[in-house]
């Protein structure tokens, strides 16, 4: 084993400059992930050439693969850099943001189109107020086991990140959103507002934009069926389309 | 009167609960934080909220969970709060199921419960072992919301650096940090309240996520607000090692049955799963038949570090125990505490459905925080449209969920967080609108120069901050500030090691002067505000240090071994309450108790005397020469509703 580990990092200074790579060896130490070798970059700032630079930036916070945060693209595949073990990683490491929103700075993407998604796809339950109002309707085990697996989303990027549809220049709202759709669709008083989450699917950016690669359900760190959910919206719409030929 | 509103700060239960019912009630919010508020650390929490529900039919009540609760905390909270929490948790259960939270189910259909430490009663939901983001998800979507409809505004990537204060010291904004641009700004609001959390990145690694700095609450702190309890620092009994952060292991794998087991040969090498039963020692249930594993984390922790420490019976000999799920189908775990045991295959890369868990003690949550006010009515509740409820000392900055000191005493029972975060949040909300409708003059009417200074001052603190140019790296730096608070103001406590501490604090202290920015670019740059959140840690170590050296007893997470009263074995708890009781009529019949029993609970009422009240550390500024640090001084508790008592969970 190595005693140094070795990271090529693609940085970029602000929104606008350009990104350049720059490669930094540390000291491997056992049990190591992506995010405490950042942290060990930062103690020492010092790049490959032993040039003195400033700390390498980055997205994280809960480090347990349950916040979102600290998604990046390492070693080509889009993953969470605190479940990134360095023992289980090819060597050197590259450290990329993701490609599918705006850089920010580093390591550090713009992500707000997806929480910007879930406006538009309604993903709350509509209350008549915070006061109390008894229980809520008793639910079947089977159905909260499907329910609570789609709750687990993170929004944190890894199924558009390696969607082929989802791009800058284009408005998808992504595989996140429609199965949040999906989720508030089958709850008891969520599901009151089904047909305006419907009427934002069939628009553009909703539903037919799905290519139906399915890398999507391959990335999802938490493996949430989103190919089913995309399924299962697709045949809501249908459904919806249906009825309205037979109302006009 | 110009167009008011409450600033919130911090995006995590508390903060969302406090923004989301306040929009309810008509007042505009401007919700601050340091990221996208989903992705706070409440997503950390695993095992589940409390509420006596009593869906098994086993008899619990709001009155056994408000029992369970201040016992718990071994009676250092102030009980009316403590009552009026546990009677509304019911009704905050039954609303988060409204709002959506996917709560695991019982056969029929009903929300399930299970058991957790410190309680005999199954009495806590879950949404299988990621319940603490499930719940924020749910409040995160009805803000989201209230955006959409233009009543609530968020400002993410906004770091609050400290209160705006007007002439007469009342708080009437804050003044944040843009985390993007770098732009200092006073923002104006007639209410601020602050929900950022604890401060366990004061000791480094800990169970806590990347922001729990305590920045925000220490910076109140260093305006004059008054801080509670500091010294009361919860060690979670169970967390996974590792190099950037200890990763929780939930209480809620004891309350599914998980074991906790030493091998009873120190030393012992064979794989776990080769040892005996036999040469298992089981050593809480031994120690105690009647909690068995769920033991208060206080008592848990202290436990494991007898066990590992004095006893040397660590797993290979290391600062380690199991806890053994390995009993139970993989379909069974799977369903009910998959979130945590995935993550622990993941970090770990063993399989705990088939090999026990390696687990170890970790600073996990902060008991003490800003000291908070509240109203009380007659009947031992609390009056919700008081404006006091919650208030810090400072008038207008309020504080709520892990921030404030309020609910747990001397330490926190599992599963009582994050109902205490939403709890503080929906409570206070009627009482800061009146609060703010009663105002003489709304902040916006303030003259501009008041916000003008505020902001300047802390623009000049931050070009300060950039022009640092010494020899340290401030993250060296916290790591070593890491090391001294890990090392000695942890589980055991010792007074010689405190002070040492104290003055190793000091050093860092200067040392802290001498840093050098890393990073002064002036696009999303994280550095400056990093050496200003060193410099508050710096500043919450000396609360917590100084709180725990001056305490010269044994009382729940804070174990001074020197000062342990030593509860006689056979002792019953019940024997106090008569003892008491004599007492009280004037009557006390000594010859009647059992002499060691006697002796025993004159120490305790003797000790309580001087130490049941509430630790109050209050800045002071340096005088030449010297830094400024905390004063300490006491306040009596509210006990009026439940006789303190000596505890016992065997």
């Amino acid at each position: 084993m190595s005693d140094t580990v070795t990271f090529k990092i693609k940085r970029q200074n602000t929104a606008e400059s350009s990104p350049y790579w720059e490669n930094f060896v540390i000291p491997y130490i056992p049990n190591s992930n992506v995010i405490s070798c950042l942290m060990d970059i930062q103690t020492k700032p010092e790049n490959s050439k032993g040039e003195k630079v400033t700390p390498v930036v980055w997205e994280s916070n809960c480090l347990e693969e349950v916040c979102g945060s600290c998604t990046m693209v390492i070693n080509g595949k889009v993953h969470q850099a605190c479940s990134a073990l360095i023992d289980k990683l090819e060597k050197p490491i590259t450290l990329e943001p993701m490609s599918k929103f705006p850089v920010i700075r580093d390591l550090i993407v713009d992500r707000s189109r997806m929480f910007e998604a879930l406006k538009k796809v309604q993903a709350w339950v509509t209350a008549d107020g915070y006061h109390d109002l008894g229980p809520g309707d008793r639910e079947s085990q089977s159905i909260q086991e499907v329910a609570y697996k789609l709750s687990e989303c993170m929004t944190c990027g890894c199924c558009v990140e390696a969607c082929p549809q989802y791009t800058q220049k284009n408005n998808f709202l992504g595989a996140a959103a429609i199965s949040q759709a999906r989720l508030f669709n089958m709850h008891h008083t969520g599901k009151n507002i089904t047909d305006e989450r419907l009427d934002t699917l069939m628009q553009e950016g909703g539903i037919s934009d799905c290519g139906n690669a399915q890398n999507c359900v391959e990335v999802c760190p938490k493996s949430i069926p989103l190919t089913e959910s995309i399924a299962e919206i697709g045949r809501q719409v249908s459904g919806k389309i249906l009825r309205n030929i037979f109302k006009a | 009167m110009s167009r008011q509103r409450v600033i919130v700060v911090g995006g995590g239960l508390a903060g969302l609960a406090a923004a989301m019912k306040i929009a309810e009630l008509g007042m505009s919010v401007l919700l601050v934080s340091f990221l996208p508020v989903k992705r706070s650390h409440s997503v950390c929490a695993q095992g589940g909220i409390n509420g006596a529900v009593n869906i098994k039919g086993e008899g619990d009540s709001p009155d056994i969970h408000f029992y369970d609760t201040v016992k718990g905390g071994d009676f250092l909270a102030n009980q009316p709060l403590c009552k009026d929490m546990c009677h509304h948790a019911p009704y905050i259960i039954n609303l988060m199921d409204r709002l959506g939270v996917t709560f695991n189910r019982t056969p029929e259909g009903n929300l399930d419960f299970r058991r957790f430490g410190g309680t005999l009663y199954h009495r806590t939901a879950f949404a299988g072992a990621t319940t603490g983001q499930q719940l924020l998800y749910a409040l995160d979507e009805q803000v989201r919301h209230f955006e959409v409809q233009g009543i609530v505004e968020k400002m993410e990537w906004h770091e609050y650096l400290g209160a705006v204060l007007n002439n007469d010291g009342r708080c009437v904004g804050a003044v944040i940090h843009n985390l993007r641009t770098g732009e200092i700004m006073a923002l104006k609001g007639d209410a601020v309240i602050l929900a950022t959390g604890g401060p366990g990145l004061v000791y480094g690694r800990s169970t806590n996520s990347m922001v729990c700095t305590g920045t925000a609450t220490t910076s109140a702190y260093l305006q004059g607000a008054k801080y509670g309890n500091g010294e009361f620092i919860q060690i979670h009994p169970s967390a996974i090692p590792g190099r950037d952060k200890l990763r929780l292991m939930s209480e809620s794998a004891r309350g599914e049955g998980g074991r906790i087991w030493v091998p009873r040969k120190a030393g012992d090498s064979r794989s776990p799963k080769d040892i005996p039963e036999k040469e298992r020692f089981y050593f809480l249930e031994e120690r105690y038949p009647l909690y068995g594993n769920l033991v208060p984390r206080d008592v848990g922790a202290r436990e494991i570090y007898d066990i590992c420490v004095n006893e040397g019976l660590g797993v290979k000999g290391e600062m380690k125990v199991y806890l053994d799920l390995t009993h139970h189908t993989p379909e069974f775990l799977n369903r009910r505490l998959g979130g945590i045991l995935e993550i622990y295959e993941k970090f770990t890369g063993v399989d705990p459905r088939e090999e026990p868990m390696e687990i170890f003690p970790a600073v996990h949550y902060s008991m003490g925080g800003i000291w908070t006010d509240y109203t009380p009515t007659s009947d031992g509740l609390i009056d919700y449209q008081s404006p006091n409820n919650q208030m810090t000392s400072i008038t207008g900055l309020y504080a709520a969920g892990e921030a404030d000191y309020q609910y747990h005493g001397g330490n926190r029972l599992g599963a009582n967080s994050l109902l205490s975060c939403i709890y503080t949040g929906l409570m206070m909300s009627p009482g800061v609108i009146n609060y703010v409708k009663n105002l003489p003059e709304a902040a916006e009417d303030h003259p501009q120069k008041v916000f003008d200074d505020a902001s300047r001052q802390w623009q000049e603190r931050f070009s300060d901050i950039n022009k640092m140019n010494g020899s340290e790296n401030p993250y060296a730096l916290h790591r070593e500030l890491a090391e001294q608070m890990i090392s000695n103001v942890l589980i055991v406590r010792e007074n010689s090691k405190l002070e040492a501490t104290l003055d190793k604090i000091n050093e860092f202290e200067s040392r802290w002067k001498n840093i050098t920015c890393l990073d002064t670019t002036d696009w999303s740059n994280p550095v400056p505000s990093f050496i200003n959140q060193l410099w508050n840690m710096i500043q919450l170590s000396k609360v917590i240090t100084k709180g725990a050296l001056m305490r010269d007893e044994f009382r729940g997470s804070h174990y001074k071994p020197e000062f342990d009263l030593k509860q006689p074995d056979d002792f019953q708890p019940e024997t106090y309450l008569e003892f008491e009781k004599q007492k009280a009529d004037g009557n006390l019949n000594e010859s009647a108790f059992d002499q060691q029993h006697l002796a025993y609970m004159k120490r305790f009422a003797e000790n309580n005397e001087k130490w049941l009240k509430t630790t109050i550390a209050e800045y002071k500024n340096g005088t030449s020469g010297s830094e400024g640090g905390p004063e300490i001084s006491y306040e009596d508790v509210d006990t009026s509703l439940i006789t303190p008592r000596p505890r016992k969970y065997n």
